[in-house]
């Protein structure tokens, strides 16, 4: 068993874990934040993205312990004072989920798409960088435009 | 998954430590394959040693004529390094299209080629440009490293700190990816260096290669129409749910095509 310890959502957070507790599962089934969501068993689905230390991992892929003294954001951090955060204000109002189980990853990749390319980031570009993420329901076009659309409510943030 | 012991070294010398004591150790690095191998309970190693702390290998430098890359260099680093992007254009680009963003923030250039992956696009690059893997032991040159399917001449306690590559501006990655990995089912690295055409193939064999025919055509005449008449041992080539052997042979001619079109 090992001790682990890092800042998840702005609060300081530590717990007891075995060795092969994925980071996915010591927020899950440790911090019982279920936001964040297992997909796939392969790397490959995406709805596990979370940010680390400010870039998006893949949090299925990655041991708890590897997050020892990091920045950790989940969907459930991006919202604050009762406020959605612009790029899940976006999802909503370009229809950009139907079931519902890819969006969390999605949420996370498109501001991390944002951080890294600008409230300016064209189509293209959006629909390469969300390679890592599979959604079974929208198509993709509504995610696409809800990205685009997040990305400039985001504008100077 | 399997559970283990883990340890995070700031250390070579202590990660060679731990693994020559260790029952059947491993070392990690992005976890990028290595964490879902464990997970299908394909690998199931008695330590895990953490490369993470060691920070030489995360370092990128270069000189007049070459430029190194730390083996815990990521590939997202890699793709946004100007250094690497005014070294070898091609590299970055190389770096910048492994995966996905995710995938690219852990996933590093040493477990790349540590793990030879058939399909991997790193070792198509360092066999093309002839690159210098230099590890806590020794070094090995361009394909001398890859030595069959996820082989490669590492022992079980070597660790790689670097990988050193000559500047070459006139390259080309080009690759044609599985739509869902981004992994190449085949992909042919180009390099134009003083000694002529270098090519290396990756995702069409068992291992990546050099590609030998297609050089000597290349270097008679560079233009995509040589490599027209060249006939690739489809015998050779792999076969699987995502291509034929004969399709996967065609697509190393239109993949080597389009690098020449790159380069010239
Ligand atoms: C969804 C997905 C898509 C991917 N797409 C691609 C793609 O398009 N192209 C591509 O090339 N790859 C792709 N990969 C693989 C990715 O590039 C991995 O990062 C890489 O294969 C392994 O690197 P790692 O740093 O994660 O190593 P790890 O998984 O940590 O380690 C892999 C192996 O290398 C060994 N090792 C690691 N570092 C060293 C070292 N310094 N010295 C000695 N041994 C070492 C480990 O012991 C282990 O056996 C993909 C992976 C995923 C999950
Ligand atoms: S659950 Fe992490 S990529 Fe699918
Ligand atoms: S909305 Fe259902 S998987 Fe994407």
């Amino acid at each position: 068993m090992l001790t682990v310890s890092m800042n998840v959502n702005g609060q300081s957070v530590s717990g007891e874990i075995e060795e092969r507790t994925l980071l996915v599962q010591f927020l899950r089934e440790h911090l019982k934040l279920t936001g964040t969501h297992v997909g796939c068993d392969t790397s490959q689905c995406g709805a596990c993205v979370i940010h680390v230390d400010g870039v998006s991992i893949k949090s299925c892929t990655m041991l708890a312990i590897q997050a020892e003294g990091s920045e950790v954001v989940t969907i459930e951090g991006l919202a604050g004072n009762g406020q959605l955060h612009p790029m899940q204000q976006a999802f909503k109002d370009n229809h950009g989920l139907q079931c519902g189980f890819c969006t969390p990853g999605m949420v996370m990749s498109g501001v991390d798409i944002v951080n890294r390319n600008g409230s300016e980031v064209d189509e293209a570009t959006v629909r390469k960088e969300l390679e890592g993420n599979i959604c079974r329901c929208t198509g993709y076009h509504n995610i696409v435009k809800a990205i685009q659309a997040g990305a400039k409510d985001m504008g100077g943030q | 998954m399997y559970n283990f012991s883990y340890e995070k070294v700031s250390s070579v010398d202590k990660a060679v430590e731990i693994i020559r004591s260790a029952e059947d150790g491993k070392f990690l690095a992005g976890g990028q394959t290595m964490l879902p191998t464990m997970k299908h309970r394909l690998a199931d190693p008695s330590n895990l040693i953490d490369l993470g702390g060691i920070k030489e290998l995360k370092e990128i430098s270069s000189d007049e004529n070459s430029v190194t890359i730390g083996a815990m260099v990521t590939h997202a680093a890699v793709a946004a390094s100007i250094e690497i992007n005014e070294a070898i254009p091609a590299l970055s680009k190389l770096a910048g299209n492994i995966g996905d963003p995710a995938v690219r923030n852990r996933g590093t250039i040493g477990g790349s080629i540590a793990n030879n992956d058939p399909a991997a696009d790193y070792p198509a690059a360092v066999i093309a440009l002839g690159a210098t893997v230099i590890t806590n032991k020794r070094e090995f040159v361009g394909d001398d490293f890859f030595t069959g399917m996820f082989e490669t001449a590492l022992d079980d306690d070597e660790i790689i700190v670097s990988v050193k590559f000559p500047k070459t501006e006139v390259a080309a990655y080009m690759k044609f990816e599985n739509p869902a990995s981004r992994y190449a089912i085949a992909g042919v690295f180009l390099a134009k260096t003083a000694d002529g055409v270098r090519i290396g193939v990756t995702g069409a064999t068992a291992c990546a290669h050099r590609g030998m025919r297609l050089e000597d055509a290349l270097n008679q005449d560079f233009s995509p129409n040589s490599v027209d008449k060249i006939d690739l041992p489809v015998e050779k080539m792999n076969s699987d749910i995502h291509a034929s052997a004969e399709y996967r042979a065609h697509l190393v001619k239109v993949m080597t095509k389009r690098a020449v079109q790159a380069c010239t």
